[in-house]
């Protein structure tokens, strides 16, 4: 789950990072009077889920309160890359001698928290990763014993001479690894973690994504995440435990599991269709789960035609096939269906479904090309 | 011979009591499983298809030699029950239970690591050599003996494929799922390198989707270390980036992780990737033919 800036700001506080005084605003007035509290020169910054805000114009330097305002303004609404803006962080402007970049994420070829330091920072660290990789280091953590102050001085040594600010970056480099920990999160960074004149170190921006395993121990994390641009339908998938993603096709897909869903997806596509839609239906026949999946692809104008393919495994075919019957009772529907259901008690669910008028498929290549045939028919 | 299960497989349930895992016993027992205790923690002296239940890993590894464990723990508790089944002395814990938080299956690799135990999964289908031992949750019946490898991060669309080749009149000598989270206890390398040295196996089946690298890392694994023909299929070219699409670990984060990826890295170790799941067997047949 990714939350924004100011609540990753508001927990990197929390762990005594040296984090530049800000405040939360969803008006221009309010960002004026934000920026007078704070002397008038404050940066605006555009509070969205995607990358590269700034080169969209989402982060603005304010000399003066009217100015914070005129940015404020012209910030909030603004649409970067198709989300909104709904909110901006009107922050303290610090005085910035040098910039670093620390990082921490899971990495998964090593099966540890990796910390990241650079001196280059302020900048995308991916492109300095792929131009400049030396200037990158890299620690693995022991995920049981966790960052030593003796690591933290290292790491800190490697991108700042100075040992009195040095010993700042590395009790930032200790804060930050606490809360990434603490938080359950799979990023959590500061680019940039800048040195002031006086040799002050402060942490202007933060960035952190959290383990949607672990939430359920982050009762407050959770709290954080933003729905204003979720679906109706996205909300719903989420509630009944199904794995939902919108696409632009017009074939609707209900799997079970993401790997055969996935797999759906990509020969509707080689067959020349185009999905609709990614849905793993879990592990679970229940009734009312197939039926608010069918909901869920049907409420899409644009969905001609469903593919519903169903390998029963531990999953029993006949079950599905009851729900489903018990779904096209419940959802009203002209969208026409093609069935494939297989593996363990197909042959049952065969029977289920013999009174009722669906198409059905032995083979998943069969089945998608009888879907897309449904969807091109008079479109 | 198959890997890392066999006829000398003796398991160990834990969570034996709960639905899941009362469950699945039944179904390995039917297999041929020599399933020889379970732990639930309370439960301790109770039986579940004639299984005796044990408190702890410790008292049912010291009364019954189990040597390998399967855990249908909940997630929230899943991690502390792993290393128990480690400490206890089992060889290997294969790990059903999905949605454990990702730093806890870090700590629990650590820990494995630590007492020399293989970890499969978690978030996973197990592991069948068709035959003689099921520790897993898939249908056993579209298994059969022969000397096909599969080694998948999925779970149905390994039986997908497991059905195609049963179609294709091909048996495996083991059907491994590693599992979709981001941190896994075995990965592709790890069970080419046991399918390399495994005589029953002749060809292995690689079945990747978006995420991570490990299928570039076996590709070039393959080149430098694995004589025996490799096939692969790689789910997730439609996927778009940035979405989590179902498993924990299948997305496409920072433009890295896309199937096209992957699919050329594969390509340029000289391992044939199936268009779908039922141009497998044809590519078998091409690969065993070659040899």
């Amino acid at each position: 789950m990714k939350i924004h800036e100011h609540q990753a700001m508001e927990i990197f506080g929390e762990y005594g990072l040296p984090v530049s005084a800000f405040d939360v605003v969803t008006s221009p007035a309010a960002a004026r009077a934000a920026a007078e509290s704070r002397g008038g020169s404050v940066v605006i910054k555009a509070q969205v889920h995607v990358g590269g805000r700034g080169k969209a114009g989402g982060v603005k330097l304010a000399r003066d309160a009217g100015e914070a305002e005129r940015h404020a303004e012209r910030i909030l609404g603004m649409d970067i890359k198709g989300l909104t803006v709904e909110k901006v962080v009107v922050a303290e402007v610090v005085d910035i001698d040098r910039e670093y970049y620390i990082g921490i994420v899971v990495d998964r070829a090593t099966k540890k928290p990796v910390y990241m330091v650079s001196s280059e920072g302020g900048v995308d660290i991916e492109a300095v990763a792929s131009e400049t990789p030396e200037k990158i280091h890299k620690h693995s953590v022991n995920p049981e014993r966790g960052l030593s102050d003796a690591e933290a001085a290292e790491l800190a040594a490697k991108i700042e001479s100075d040992p009195l600010v040095a010993a700042q970056v590395a009790d930032a480099i200790l804060k930050l690894y606490a809360a990434f920990v603490g938080s359950d999160a799979s990023l959590a960074e500061i680019n940039p973690l800048v040195v002031t004149s006086d040799g002050i170190v402060r942490a202007i921006d933060a960035k952190m994504n959290i383990d949607d395993n672990a939430l359920y121990r982050h009762e407050d994390i959770a709290a954080m995440r933003d729905t204003s641009t979720d679906t109706v339908e996205l909300t719903k998938a989420r509630e009944l435990g199904m794995s939902f993603v919108k696409l632009d096709g017009n074939v609707g897909c209900l799997v079970n599991g993401a790997g055969l869903a996935m797999t759906t997806m990509d020969l509707i596509k080689q067959h020349g269709g185009e999905p609709a839609n990614f849905l793993d239906i879990g592990g679970s026949s229940n009734p009312d789960k197939v039926a608010t999946a069918l909901e869920i692809i049907t409420s899409d104008p644009k969905v001609r035609s469903v593919l519903i393919n169903i390998f029963g495994g531990i999953t029993r075919c006949d079950d599905v096939a009851r729900g489903l019957v018990h779904a096209m009772e419940r959802v009203n529907t002209d969208v026409p269906l093609v069935v494939r259901l297989t593996g363990t008690n197909a042959e049952e669910a065969r029977s289920v479904l013999a009174d009722h008028d669906l198409m059905t498929a032995d083979t998943l290549d069969e089945a998608v090309e009888k879907v897309i045939a449904l969807a091109g028919r008079d479109s | 011979m198959s890997i890392f299960v066999n006829d000398d497989t003796r398991l160990c349930v834990q969570g034996i009591t709960g639905r899941d895992g009362a469950f699945q016993t039944k179904g390995m027992i039917d297999y041929g499983t020599n399933v020889v205790c379970g732990v639930t923690p309370g439960k301790g002296g109770q039986s579940v298809h004639g299984v005796p239940v044990f408190d702890t890993m410790a008292d049912a590894v010291r009364e019954t030699g189990a040597n390998t464990s399967i855990t249908f723990v909940p997630a929230r508790f899943a991690a502390p029950a792993i290393i128990e089944a480690a400490e206890a002395g089992v060889d290997l814990v294969v790990a059903i239970s999905e949605g454990i938080p990702t730093l806890d299956v870090a700590k629990v690799y650590q820990r494995l690591s630590e007492l020399g135990t293989r970890m499969i999964g978690p978030n996973c289908p197990g592991v069948i050599s068709p035959g003689k031992t099921k520790v897993g949750i898939m249908p056993g019946w579209i298994h059969s003996e022969g000397p096909v490898g599969v080694v998948s991060r999925s779970g149905t669309l390994t039986y997908e494929v497991v059905d195609s080749l049963r179609r294709g009149g091909f048996g495996q000598s083991t059907v491994l799922g590693i599992g979709g989270d981001p941190i896994i206890g075995t990965n592709f390398i790890d069970a080419l390198t046991a399918y390399e040295a495994d005589a029953q196996t002749e060809v292995i089946v690689l079945l990747g989707e978006i995420g991570g690298t490990d299928e570039e890392q076996a590709a070039q694994f393959v080149t430098e270390h694995v004589d025996k023909p490799v096939v692969s299929f790689i789910a997730g070219r439609t996927a778009p980036p940035g979405k989590r699409m179902g498993h924990a670990g299948a997305i496409i984060a920072g433009g890295k992780g896309t199937a096209q990826e992957k699919i050329e890295a594969l390509s340029e170790a000289g391992i044939p990737v199936a268009d779908r799941p039922s141009d497998i067997p044809g590519l078998i047949a091409a690969a065993l033919g070659r040899k």
